[in-house]
């Protein structure tokens, strides 16, 4: 495997950082090297937030994201933000609740209701980070779904795994559904 | 799982710091929060009083860089953290440590600057202000991780100079380095060498806190262990009192700043250097950018090489001097208006023309900047 190199994306407060320490985690865990990076504004919530996470076979020098071959834009902004940088094989997955305009590109086009299904089945739209990610290594795979697991309950606060494990597996759903059609 | 396949695990380089301190046998820690520092406070803050140190939130930094003086002089492994702004506050309780040889661990996780700049975003503007951020002349050791992995050894590293040369050690992460996450494999306790400050094998009738052995440092005893003796930032005598006398001056600031010179040996990594025409001279994170840029450039047949300062003070001047005898051209790239480079242009003396690159958008220095410029070059 060359380097796989993935972007999240969204505004502060939606847990895209601890998305991506999550998936990167996963990865150490597979024994495969990983790189998790960040940036952010000097505010708590709001605000453009980004994390980039990068897997791959062998040491990892340069430590940032530049042509993600995955992005997951979780608001409007970020989409328009970033698309420009994502490869045109890449993959692109928004969430349909916040991101209404889906821009014409090359790259493939997952819209899912991460944010929407987050808040209908388990009532804490808190967790959509989690069924984002679920969603997003049932797509590119990733990692594997069982280390994904590992990774989210060893990370998520004590007292939360149950509502993690379950908006994991609603990701996973989510993403399975998108393959098969 | 063998003896050397341990299960790496992911943190980040403040993190990672935190391990290192702990494992170096930190026991009191002194600080004041700031981004992209603030880790390293919360980490100790949960994990220092288990480990039986003692952690405290000062009123602010310069109070903060006290607390940790007056710790070593009771015996404690003291450090603190900071960033760029908290740093400048820190400045003269950092040179008392150096005049009144207190060996203590001062983080600097950089950033933006100058003043509070932008809190969030990286850079390495406080190379020049590590060396000379104090006033009057100092010795002076700091240290640049570019890993995780760095991050922790360096750590553990700087508690061991600041023992051994009774004097302050800045370690001087950047943000890119200070906030990512990788995988890592701790050392285990029995994996690492400790050092500890010399102690005085005089009675305490008998002890001269300022008389230095051969290796220019004097043993130190324990506030509190029945030694009594002075502390101060003036110029002192060997038995720790001020005499108002130039020619203690003399002897003093000599000898401190010789105890270093004359017994540090400066750390670099090289890499692909022996048949290199161009060589990139880069430290912290750019460095990693700088090695994926000699790979590519080899990959077009470039005989280009990389040579990372670790200790960038005492700056490895012999590395470089060296290395401007057989390179063509040194590209510095850095993410200042250039700091390192005037050191390198310094200890290079015109035998390689050096080229600079630099960067202060708030973003690091790419690979492909480092290339276009090793091929602009070439």
């Amino acid at each position: 495997m060359a380097q796989l190199e993935i972007r999240l994306s969204g505004f502060g407060g939606q847990g895209l950082i601890t998305a991506g320490i999550i998936l990167a985690d996963a990865a150490i865990r597979e024994g495969k090297q990983a790189v998790q990076s960040q940036s952010y504004g000097p505010e708590a919530r709001g605000g453009a937030s980004k994390a980039e996470v990068i897997i791959s076979d062998t040491a990892i020098d340069y430590p940032k994201v530049k042509e993600p071959s995955v992005l997951l834009a979780m608001s409007q902004e970020a989409c328009d933000k970033y698309l420009e940088s994502l490869r045109d094989d890449g993959i692109l997955i928004i969430d349909s609740y916040y991101v209404k305009k889906v821009p014409e590109t090359r790259a493939r086009v997952y819209s899912l209701p991460i944010t929407e299904l987050a808040r209908e089945k388990l009532g804490k739209v808190i967790v959509a980070n989690i069924v984002a990610l679920g969603a997003t290594v049932e797509i590119t795979g990733a990692v594997g779904q069982g280390t994904l697991e590992e990774a989210v309950l060893s990370r998520v606060p004590g007292g939360t795994e149950e509502l993690n494990r379950q908006a994991l597996a609603i990701g996973f759903q989510l993403g399975r559904k998108q393959l098969e059609k | 799982m063998g003896e050397n396949e341990r299960q790496a695990v992911l943190m980040s380089g403040n993190e990672a710091c935190v391990e290192g301190a702990l494992l170096a046998g930190i026991n009191f820690f002194a600080g004041y929060p700031i981004t992209p520092s603030t880790e390293i406070a919360e980490g100790l803050a949960e994990r220092l009083p288990r480990h039986g140190g003692k952690f405290i939130q000062m009123e602010d930094e310069i109070a903060s860089m006290a607390a940790v003086v007056g710790a070593s002089l009771a015996g404690a492994k003291a450090m603190t953290a900071t960033s760029g702004p908290g740093f400048s506050l820190k400045q003269e309780n950092i040179g008392f440590a150096a005049m009144a040889e207190v060996p203590c661990v001062v983080v600097n996780v950089q950033r933006y600057g100058p003043s509070t700049g932008l809190p969030t975003s990286p850079a390495q503007g406080d190379i020049m202000q590590a060396r000379w951020g104090t006033h009057g002349d100092h010795p002076m050791i700091a240290l640049m991780p570019a890993s995780v992995q760095e991050s922790l050894t360096l750590t553990i590293e700087a508690f061991n100079l600041a023992e051994k040369f009774r004097t302050p050690v800045i370690l001087l992460l950047d943000e890119v380095v200070g906030h990512m996450r990788e995988g890592i494999v701790p050392p285990r306790k029995e994996e690492i060498m400790i050092k500890k400050r010399k102690k005085p094998t005089a009675p305490p009738e008998e002890y001269l806190p300022y008389r230095a052995e051969p290796d220019g440092v004097p043993p130190m005893a324990n506030f509190g262990d029945g030694y009594r003796f002075h502390v101060t930032g003036l110029v002192h005598d060997e038995t720790g009192f001020p005499r108002g006398r130039g020619s203690d001056g003399d002897y003093l600031v000599r000898r401190l700043t010789n105890k270093v010179k004359n017994h540090f040996v400066p750390m670099v990594e090289e890499y692909l250097t022996e048949d290199a025409e161009i060589a990139v001279v880069a430290c912290g994170s750019v460095a990693r950018s700088a090695k994926r840029a000699v790979n590519l450039g080899r990959e077009q047949g470039i005989k280009v090489g990389l040579v990372r300062p670790i200790s960038i003070w005492p700056f490895p001047e012999k590395a470089i001097k060296d290395l401007a005898g057989k390179v063509r051209a040194i590209v510095v790239p850095e993410m200042n208006l250039g700091q390192v480079a005037l050191e390198v242009e310094r200890c290079a003396c015109g035998k390689a023309v050096v080229y600079r690159l630099n960067r202060i958008d708030a973003e690091l220095i790419t690979p492909d900047e480092i290339l276009a410029k090793i091929q602009e070059v070439k």
